[in-house]
C-alpha cells in the first residue's frame, strides 16, 4: 500500500493516548459520581427563589394575641419567615438563633405554625419564648405548599419588595446565621433605608 | 410442604394488606371515576419529596396525603393536568415531576446513554477496522523485504523436505 510508510510511526503515538483516555474518562466519572454521591439530596434548589412571596392567608394561633399572617404582612423591610412546629425537634433546636434574629439582631421575623396543635403551639412559645412579630397557623399544610414547604423548619429571607431573596430547608445553624443570613439581611437593611 | 405454602400463601395475603394500606386513602377517592382516574394518573407522575423515591400516590408521607387532596381539588376546579403540574412545580421545583421534563437543561441527561453508547460503538468499530488493517497488511507479501521473502522460502522448503520423515529427536 502506497500510505503504508506514512502509517507506520502512528502506532507509537496511539499507544500513548491509550493510555492517557482511560486515566482521563475514569477523573471526569469519579469526579461526576463523586459530586453526585457527596452532595446532599434531601436539599432541593428551591423553585420559589429570587420570586414574589405567595399569596397566603392565616389565622392567628387560638389564644396569640395578633391578627394572623397573610401576604400583606411581607415587605417594606427585610424580614424573616420561620416554618416551624411543636413537634419538631429541629425547631426546638434553632429557637434561639430565631430569636437571636429578633431580639438581638432587631430583624422582624414572622411565624408559619405548620400542622400543630394551638394549645401545643402556645405551650411551646410558652416555654421557649415567643420571638414572633405574627404567627400564622397552618392547620392543613395548605400555606405550605404554596411556600413550597417540604420539611420542617424552613427559613426564608424576604427583602423589602417581598421577594423571597433567601432559602434554608431543615435546622438552622450559627454558621449558616453568621454566614448567610444576616450578612444578607444587613446588606438588605443598607439598601432599603 | 403443604405448611410451607400455607405459609406463603399468608405472606402474599399480608404483603397484599401492607402494599394496599399505602398511598391514596379511600376517603381521598373523588365520586368521578374519570376525574379519580386523571387523579391517580397525575399521582403517578408527582414525586413525593419527602421520601422522594416513591410517587405521592404510593406514599404514606402527609405531604404527598396532602399533595393528592391538592391535585383533587384542582381536578374538580376544572384544571387541566398540564396547569396542576405547573402549579406544583412553580412551588416545589422540577424535582417533583418523576420524569424530568425534555429542555436543553436536561439534554444531558435524556441524550447521555446514547451519547455514550455511540461513542463506544464507534470506538469498536475504529478498532475492529484498523486491526483488519493490520491483518491485511501482514497478509501482504509486499510488507516483507527480498531477503524476507527468501528467509521464508527457505523455511518452507525445509519443512516441505522434512514433511513425510520422521521426527528424529533434535537436529
Amino acid at each position: 500500500m502506497a500510505t503504508q510508510s506514512l502509517d507506520r510511526p502512528e502506532p507509537r503515538r496511539r499507544s500513548a493516548l491509550i493510555y492517557v483516555l482511560p486515566a482521563l474518562a475514569f477523573v471526569i466519572i469519579a469526579a461526576a459520581l463523586g459530586w453526585g454521591l457527596t452532595r446532599n439530596s434531601q436539599v432541593l434548589p428551591s423553585a420559589l427563589l429570587d420570586k414574589p412571596a405567595p399569596e397566603f392567608s392565616l389565622p392567628p394561633i387560638p389564644g396569640r394575641d395578633d391578627h394572623g399572617f397573610s401576604r400583606a404582612d411581607l415587605g417594606g423591610e427585610p424580614m424573616v419567615v420561620n416554618v416551624w412546629a411543636s413537634w419538631c425537634v429541629p425547631c426546638r433546636a434553632e429557637h434561639p438563633l430565631i430569636t437571636r434574629l429578633a431580639e438581638e439582631e432587631g430583624f422582624k421575623v414572622h411565624g408559619i405554625n405548620y400542622k400543630d396543635r394551638p394549645e401545643d403551639a402556645l405551650a411551646w412559645l410558652q416555654e421557649l419564648g415567643d420571638p414572633y412579630t405574627y404567627i400564622g397557623s397552618d392547620q392543613d399544610g395548605r400555606a405550605g405548599i404554596e411556600w413550597g414547604v417540604y420539611g420542617v423548619p424552613e427559613t426564608f429571607v424576604i427583602d423589602s419588595r417581598g421577594v423571597i431573596v433567601f432559602k434554608q430547608v431543615g435546622q438552622l445553624t450559627p454558621r449558616v446565621l453568621e454566614e448567610k443570613i444576616l450578612p444578607l439581611l444587613r446588606r438588605l437593611r443598607e439598601e432599603s433605608s | 410442604m403443604a405448611l410451607s405454602r400455607v405459609l406463603l400463601g399468608l405472606l402474599a395475603v399480608l404483603m397484599w394488606a401492607v402494599a394496599a394500606e399505602a398511598g391514596v386513602k379511600p376517603d381521598e377517592v373523588l365520586d368521578d371515576p374519570v376525574l379519580e382516574a386523571r387523579a391517580r394518573a397525575l399521582g403517578q407522575q408527582l414525586r413525593c419529596l419527602v421520601c422522594q423515591n416513591q410517587s405521592i400516590d404510593d406514599s404514606d408521607a402527609p405531604l404527598a396525603a396532602d399533595i393528592r387532596r391538592l391535585v383533587r381539588e384542582q381536578l374538580l376546579a376544572g384544571k387541566s393536568d398540564q396547569e396542576i403540574k405547573d402549579y406544583l412545580v412553580a412551588r416545589f421545583g422540577e424535582f417533583i415531576l418523576l420524569k424530568p421534563p425534555f429542555t436543553p437543561r436536561t439534554w444531558i441527561l435524556w441524550f447521555g446513554p446514547f451519547v455514550v453508547f455511540a461513542l463506544g460503538g464507534l470506538l469498536v468499530y475504529v478498532y475492529l477496522r484498523r486491526s483488519r488493517e493490520r491483518d491485511l497488511d501482514a497478509a501482504d507479501g509486499e510488507s516483507l523485504s527480498p531477503e524476507e521473502l527468501e528467509k521464508l522460502a527457505r523455511l518452507l522448503g525445509e519443512e516441505g523436505a522434512a514433511r513425510g520423515q520422521p521426527q528424529a529427536g533434535s537436529s
